[in-house]
């Protein structure tokens, strides 16, 4: 069936077959490149605006060498007046990174969370990605020591889910914290 | 053999989950849920169509020798293709399937069917047998997602039916060994009758 | 303190087989037997350490400044196969006794999942080893690379043992084979599931 084989139609076909696929990979990104990066970008805003009030205009990332902080937004008025920042934190939950947006007003307030990555437990710490569960609606607008009950604070933990809840509290302090500096200069 | 019987046949006779026994890292690693073992057989069918497709057109004119390196470049490339388009329409999805859909190029089926299959026989019935073998696969993935997520978290395709959690193991890894055994046993148990 | 935290995530938590479900295939196809299993792991070990280093460099020296990261897929498969190929071809000229004892398994691994996947995971995932996350350096991905290929060959030494005492007994009929070696290894993955949150 096959072709019988000598240097000159391996190196031959080997070339040609790795031509037409570049092309057709070529040709592909070209075509994939805008959308994708649309994907990503109205992604990114969609994590961003779901953590802040409504309204204003939002910069670009700006990187930060905070402790967990990748990067962070900020949202201004129409008079350049900051209005609250979103800012990106990480720290290390039960299996892994956990990433969350953090929405906090320039007084240090938590306007809102949201749970970017994270490889936690399914159906025990990945419930800390259920909006409107009573975890999450606790962080609109907290203002109390960041900790878990268990450790003295005012954060209610998910059930059975203490690592997850340390590290979602750690990584929503984190972010006040950058904010708390930020503000004060 | 009949073009329909090469449709069906990925079904019983020569299901790759249960019978060949063949791509088992995304069968266990993706089907947590119905909904993600349906999109993860989905995606596999697509490289594996289009692959069988490829490979039956260029296998006589590539050399013996050479013939494996050329079936991993045409099946990366289909891949790679898969992996932007999913970037750039579906990119929620790729994000819960993540490093399986790279790794689709080492799934043996596809490579096992471009060896078996597709490099002897006509496009028209190589893209058959993709089909089949893909309808197969994409079943038997979303068999095991519907029963792991029916224990794992009492829902069915995302529709919950209970209040609070289902047996988490079932979610988890042991959960994926442990249905995929007792799902074989029943399967032997069906088709040798 | 770090590295160590990488090897025992690797090896314990998140086993290459147990908790990633990579290599199942060669995992299932040769631990029938503890002394083919010893040899396939050690040649799983060889390879994934080798192929992570080559690829790592390729991804950060070539694909990364020219802005072709989207060909990593194609890249790494080529690359490791042909890796393969070499390690095959050198060890038979060098030590032909090592090549003896790893030959036969070195082409079956070009299409071990776990290979590729390790590879592709160290340089897209992130890790919090040392507090914050980042990508690996070469240092770290090394490391990480040869301690999970020695928790791939833990796994598939455990199990080959147990499945040499599963072949004594009687299995249930619709069970023998592959059905009751899956269960097992549930059973066992439900064990390792015990270190899960220590690191």
């Amino acid at each position: 069936m096959a072709a019988k084989s000598n240097l000159i139609n391996m190196a031959l076909c080997l070339t040609a077959v790795c031509l037409v696929c570049a092309a057709v990979l070529g040709v592909t990104y070209a075509v994939t490149c805008e959308p994708i990066a649309a994907a990503a970008a109205a992604e990114a805003q969609a994590s961003i605006a779901k953590v802040l009030p409504a309204g204003g205009e939002i910069s670009e990332e700006i990187a930060s060498d905070a402790e967990g902080v990748d990067g962070y937004f900020v949202q201004s008025d129409a008079e350049g007046a900051v209005t609250a920042y979103a800012v990106k934190s990480t720290t290390g939950g039960f299996g892994g990174p956990l990433t969350l947006m953090v929405g906090v007003l320039p007084d240090g307030t938590v306007y809102n969370t949201s749970v970017l990555a994270h490889s936690e437990t399914p159906g025990l710490g990945a419930k800390c990605t259920e909006e409107k569960s009573s975890f999450r609606e606790q962080w609109k607008g907290f203002a109390g020591a960041f900790a878990v009950r268990k450790d003295g604070g005012d954060v209610d933990a998910i059930t059975a889910s203490t690592i997850t809840s340390r590290a979602y509290t750690k990584a929503v302090a984190q972010a006040v914290e950058l904010v708390k500096s930020m503000s004060n200069e | 053999m009949s073009k329909f019987s090469l449709i069906t046949k990925g079904l019983l006779k020569e299901n790759p989950t249960f019978v060949l026994v063949l791509g088992m890292c995304p069968t266990l690693a993706t089907t947590t849920s119905a909904m993600n073992g349906l999109e993860m057989g989905l995606a596999t069918m697509f490289v594996l169509i289009l692959s069988n497709i490829v490979i039956s057109l260029i296998a006589p004119v590539v050399p013996d020798k050479v013939h494996i390196p050329v079936y991993i470049v045409v099946i990366a490339t289909f891949v790679t293709v898969l992996q932007l388009l999913m970037q750039a329409f579906t990119p929620a999805v790729y994000k819960t399937l993540g490093l399986f859909i790279p790794l689709i190029v080492v799934n043996c089926i596809i490579l096992g069917r471009a060896e078996a299959f597709a490099n002897k026989n006509g496009v028209w019935d190589s893209a058959l047998d993709g089909i089949g073998i893909g309808i197969g696969f994409t079943l038997s993935l979303t068999v095991i997602g519907i029963v792991r997520e029916i224990l794992g978290s009492g829902a069915i395709f995302g529709w919950k039916f209970i209040t609070g959690d289902g047996m988490l193991a079932f979610v988890m890894a042991p959960g994926a060994f442990i249905v995929l055994g007792y799902l074989m046993v029943l399967f032997n148990k069906i088709a040798k009758k | 303190m770090e590295i160590l935290l990488i090897i025992i995530s690797a090896i314990f938590v998140n086993n290459i087989v147990l908790a990633q479900f990579l290599g199942i295939c060669p995992f299932l196809g040769v631990s029938n037997k503890l002394s083919t299993a010893s040899g396939m792991s050690l040649a799983v070990c060889f390879v994934i350490t080798l192929a992570t280093v080559v690829t790592y460099l390729i991804n950060k020296f070539l694909l990364v400044p020219f802005g072709l990261t989207f060909l990593q897929t194609i890249a790494f498969i080529l690359v490791i196969a042909a890796l393969v190929q070499t390690v095959e071809i050198v060890l038979k000229k060098v030590s032909p006794s090592l090549y003896q004892a790893l030959g036969i398994f070195l082409p079956l691994i070009t299409t071990n999942c776990a290979v590729l996947g390790v590879a592709i995971n160290v340089v897209t995932k992130e890790f919090t080893f040392g507090g914050t996350a980042h990508l690996m350096g070469l240092g770290e991905a090394t490391i990480y690379a040869f301690a999970t290929s020695l928790g791939y060959g833990l796994a598939m030494i455990l199990f080959a043992g147990i499945r040499e005492h599963l072949a004594m007994n009687e299995v249930p009929k619709a069970f023998r084979g592959l059905p009751i070696a899956l269960i097992s290894v549930g059973i066992m993955a439900l064990a390792f599931l015990g270190f899960s949150g220590i690191v």
